[in-house]
C-alpha cells in the first residue's frame, strides 16, 4: 500500500522532471567534460597553489607523511638534548641496521592492513623461521641458502593457511592469526627443545649476508654514494617518462618544476644518509635488502594489477567481487605474503645474533611491526597506505628503542612507551579518517 | 516503437524462475531492441529484480528461452552475460570509496603497458569516454569517496560501458537522487539510446518512466500484465497494470480527481 502511495505522490511530476531534464542537454558548457564545476577547489597557479592544497589537506585529514616527519624530528630532539651520541653517525647506523628486521614484518604488515585486517602471527612465524633455519642448517647440515628458501616458503604456506581459514571458513582473520601466534611459537619452542638455543655459523651463507658486519660493497665509500645515485636516477628517470606519456597523451602533467623538487629533496635524503652511513661503517646489507623489498613491493602495489586487486579488496569487497576479481584468492594471498616477510624478517633476527632462541620474534616484535606500519601512515581501516609507511615507522620505532636502550631505560619503560607511541598513531589514523570522512574524502 | 522490425538485442520466452516453494517468474515475456529504452515497473516482489538477475547470470532460469540477438543462449553465471555484452548497474552502486574514478571505471579490467598497469592511456580513455557521455565531474583523478551521489551514479554507469556492452541494465539508478542529479542521469540514459544501446530500466518513479522510457513492460506477481507504448499511455492505465485491478484505492482517487478537474 506504501508503495502505490509513493506512484500517486510522484502523480504530478513528469512535466517538472521532464522540464530539468532537457535544460542540462540545452546548456551549451553541457558540451565538454572540461568544463569545471565552479564550486570545485581547483589548484591555483605558482606557489601559493601549493600552499593552499596543502592547508586545505591537513584540514582535510589528509596528513599522509606530515605527522610521522614531524614525529621522527621531535624524537631525535629529544634523544639528541639527552645523549648527545644519539645522532652519532654509528647510532644512526645502528638505527639502521636494526629497523631492517622489523621492518620486513612491516611490509608484510602492510599488505594485510591494506585489506583493513590485521596478522597477529607475524612475530612468532618469524621465530619459527629462523628456528627452522637453524635446525636444518646445524641439526642437518642443509645448505645454508637451501634452509633459507625452504625456510621462507614455510612462512608463505603459514600464511597461506591463516589467509585460507579466513577466506574460505570465514574465520575472522583477528583470531586466525591471534591462534597462529600461539600455535607457532609453541612449535618453535619445541623444535628448540631442551637445548633452549641453537647458534648458527656466522662465517658463511644469509646469516653473514644479514650479520651486523657486513656491509654493501665491502665497506667501499662508492658503494653508498651509488646506491644514493641509483635511487635518485631511478626517480628522475620515473617521473620525466611518465611527464614525456603523460603531456603526449594529452593528459595532465606534474610540471618539470615539481619534479626536480621532489626529486631534489629526495636526492637530499639519499647522499645525507650516505654520507652519515659512510661516516660509520658503510651501509649494512641487511638495510640495502630491506629498501629493495620496499622498491619491489611498492611497485607491485601501485603499478601491477594485483596490487590494484589488494586496493579494491580493502576499499570495497562487493565492488571487487562484482569487477571479477577473486576476493578469497586475494585475501589468501595477502596472508601468504605476510607469512612470507615474516620469515624472511625471522632470517633477519638470526642474522643478528647468529643463533635461533626461545625468545626469537616474541616479546615486543609483533607490536612493533604493528605499530611502525600505523605510525608510517597506513590506515588499519584498510584501503590507504603504502609499503613506505614500514620505512617511516620504523625509523620511528627503532629511534625510540635505540634512544631509550642509550638512556639505560628498563624494559619496562620501553614498552610503555612504544604502546603510547602505538596508541598515539591509532589515534591519528581514526581522527584523520574522521575528518576525511568530514571532508568527503573517506 | 520505432524498431519493431528488427531482431531484439535480447528476448525473453516464456521465462520461469521457481525459489523453493516460491514462483518467482512464470512464463515471462521480454524484448529489448537497440536503441531502445525499457522501463521495467512492478510494485515490491513483482519480480523485477529476479527478472534482472536471471538476464545478468546470478539466477539461472528454470523454464523458457532467451534470446540474444535472435539466437537462444545460456546463461548460467554473471560471466555468461558479460561474455555477451550485458552491463548491470546495480542499486548499491558497489564502487571502491579508496580509488579514483580511472580505477573504478577500469576495475578488473585495466590496461597494461608491459605488463604494467598503463595508467595514462586509461586516464586519456577515461576522459574520452566522460566527455562523449557529457558527464561532469571534478577530476578523473579524485577517489570516489568525494563524489556526489548523482555523480557516484553516473560513474557507475559509465563503468558499465567500459566493456562495450550492448545492453545496459540499470536498476533504480535515480532512487537516491535529487532532482539535478536524477536530470543528469536521465539524460545519461538517452545518450545510452543515442548510441544505439538497449537499456532496461527497472524504477518505481513514473515520472523517470515516463521521461525517458520508450516501453513501459509491467510485472504483476511474477507475470507479465502488459507492455505499453510510453507515448500512449497514461498514468492511470500503468498504474492499473502495476496493481493489478481497475478498482481499487488508486483508481478511484485518479476518478475523483479527473471528476473534479472536469468541473
Amino acid at each position: 500500500m506504501s508503495d502505490t502511495s509513493k506512484t500517486v505522490k510522484s502523480d504530478s511530476g513528469p512535466e517538472k522532471a521532464a522540464g530539468t531534464t532537457t535544460t542540462p542537454a540545452e546548456d551549451p558548457t553541457a558540451a565538454g567534460v572540461l568544463v569545471t564545476d565552479p564550486r570545485l577547489l581547483v589548484r591555483e597557479e605558482g606557489l601559493k597553489g601549493y600552499v593552499t592544497e596543502f592547508k586545505r589537506k591537513v584540514k582535510g585529514g589528509e596528513l599522509g607523511s606530515l605527522p610521522v616527519v614531524v614525529g621522527l624530528i621531535i624524537i631525535w630532539a629529544i634523544f639528541q638534548f639527552k645523549n648527545d651520541r644519539f645522532l652519532s653517525a654509528d647510532n644512526l647506523s645502528d638505527i639502521t641496521f636494526f629497523m631492517s628486521a622489523t621492518g620486513m614484518l612491516a611490509i608484510g604488515l602492510v599488505f594485510v592492513l591494506l585489506l583493513g585486517e590485521i596478522d597477529l602471527s607475524v612475530g612468532s612465524v618469524s621465530g619459527l623461521s629462523s628456528t627452522l633455519f637453524a635446525v636444518w642448517v646445524v641439526e642437518h647440515g642443509l645448505n645454508p641458502w637451501l634452509a633459507l628458501v625452504l625456510a621462507v616458503i614455510s612462512g608463505v604456506l603459514v600464511g597461506a593457511l591463516h589467509g585460507w581459514f579466513f577466506a574460505k571458513i570465514g574465520v575472522p582473520a583477528f583470531v586466525v592469526t591471534l591462534a597462529g601466534f600461539l600455535g607457532w611459537n609453541g612449535l618453535m619452542l619445541w623444535l628448540l627443545g631442551s637445548s633452549g638455543t641453537i647458534n648458527i655459523p656466522s662465517d658463511e651463507g644469509p646469516v653473514k649476508l644479514l650479520g651486523q658486519s657486513s656491509f654493501f660493497m665491502d665497506q667501499a665509500i662508492i658503494g653508498a654514494y651509488l646506491l644514493a645515485g641509483l635511487g635518485v636516477l631511478l626517480s628522475l628517470i620515473g617521473n620525466f617518462g611518465e611527464q614525456r606519456r603523460r603531456k603526449a597523451a594529452g593528459v595532465p602533467y606534474r610540471p618539470t618544476g615539481e619534479i626536480l623538487v621532489r626529486v631534489g629533496l629526495l636526492a637530499l635524503a639519499a647522499f645525507v644518509a650516505a654520507a652519515v652511513l659512510n661516516n660509520a661503517q658503510g651501509v649494512s646489507n641487511a638495510l640495502v635488502i630491506f629498501l629493495a623489498a620496499l622498491v619491489i613491493t611498492d611497485f607491485v602495489l601501485r603499478r601491477t594489477t594485483y596490487g590494484r586487486k589488494v586496493f579494491a579488496v580493502g576499499g570495497g569487497i562487493e565492488a571487487a567481487r562484482r569487477a571479477g576479481i577473486s576476493v578469497p584468492f586475494v585475501r589468501i594471498s595477502v596472508f601468504a605474503i605476510s607469512g612470507g616477510f615474516a620469515a624472511i624478517g625471522g632470517m633477519f633476527f638470526a642474522g643478528q645474533t647468529a643463533s635461533a632462541t626461545l625468545s626469537a620474534g616474541g616479546g615486543n616484535t609483533l607490536m612493533l611491526a604493528i605499530a611502525a606500519a600505523v605510525i608510517g601512515g597506513t590506515s588499519l581501516f584498510g584501503g590507504r597506505g603504502s609499503v613506505w609507511s614500514a620505512l617511516l615507522g620504523m625509523l620511528v620505532i627503532q629511534s625510540i628503542t635505540t634512544g631509550l636502550n642509550l638512556l639505560n631505560m628498563n624494559t619496562s619503560i620501553q614498552y610503555m612507551i612504544t604502546g603510547g607511541v602505538l596508541l598515539g598513531a591509532v589515534v591519528i589514523d581514526s581522527v584523520s579518517r574522521r575528518s576525511q570522512k568530514a571532508a568527503g574524502r573517506a | 516503437m520505432v524498431h519493431v522490425s528488427a531482431t531484439p538485442v535480447l528476448a525473453l520466452r516464456g521465462v520461469s524462475k521457481r525459489f523453493g516453494a516460491v514462483q518467482a517468474l512464470t512464463d515471462v515475456d521480454l524484448e529489448v531492441h537497440a536503441g531502445e529504452v525499457v522501463a521495467l515497473v512492478g510494485d515490491n516482489g513483482a519480480g523485477k529484480s529476479t527478472l534482472v538477475k536471471t538476464i545478468a547470470g546470478v539466477h539461472p532460469i528454470d523454464d523458457g528461452v532467451i534470446e540474444w540477438e535472435g539466437k537462444p543462449v545460456t546463461i548460467t553465471k554473471p560471466h555468461d552475460a558479460q561474455g555477451l555484452g550485458v552491463a548491470t548497474v546495480y542499486q548499491d552502486l558497489a564502487l571502491c570509496n579508496n580509488l579514483d574514478v580511472v580505477g573504478n571505471l577500469y576495475l578488473g579490467r585495466e590496461l597494461l603497458h608491459r605488463g604494467v598497469i598503463d595508467e595514462v592511456t586509461m586516464e586519456k580513455k577515461a576522459r574520452e569516454l566522460l566527455s562523449t557521455l557529457s558527464i561532469r565531474i571534478p577530476s578523473v583523478r579524485i577517489p570516489i569517496a568525494s563524489l556526489s551521489g548523482g555523480q557516484r551514479q553516473v560513474v557507475a554507469i559509465a563503468r558499465a560501458l567500459i566493456g562495450e556492452p550492448k545492453l545496459v541494465i540499470l536498476d533504480e539508478p535515480t532512487a537516491a537522487l535529487g532532482v539535478e542529479q536524477t536530470a543528469q542521469v536521465l539524460d545519461l540514459v538517452e545518450r545510452l539510446r543515442e548510441r544505439g544501446l538497449a537499456v532496461i530500466l527497472i524504477s518505481h518513479n513514473m515520472a523517470d518512466v515516463k521521461a525517458v522510457a520508450d516501453t513501459v513492460a509491467v510485472l504483476r506477481l511474477g507475470k507479465n500484465n502488459g507492455s505499453f507504448p510510453v507515448k500512449d499511455t497514461t498514468h492511470e492505465e500503468i498504474i492499473a497494470a502495476i496493481t493489478g485491478a481497475t478498482d481499487n484505492a488508486v483508481t478511484r482517487r485518479a476518478g475523483r480527481r479527473s471528476a473534479e478537474a472536469a468541473k
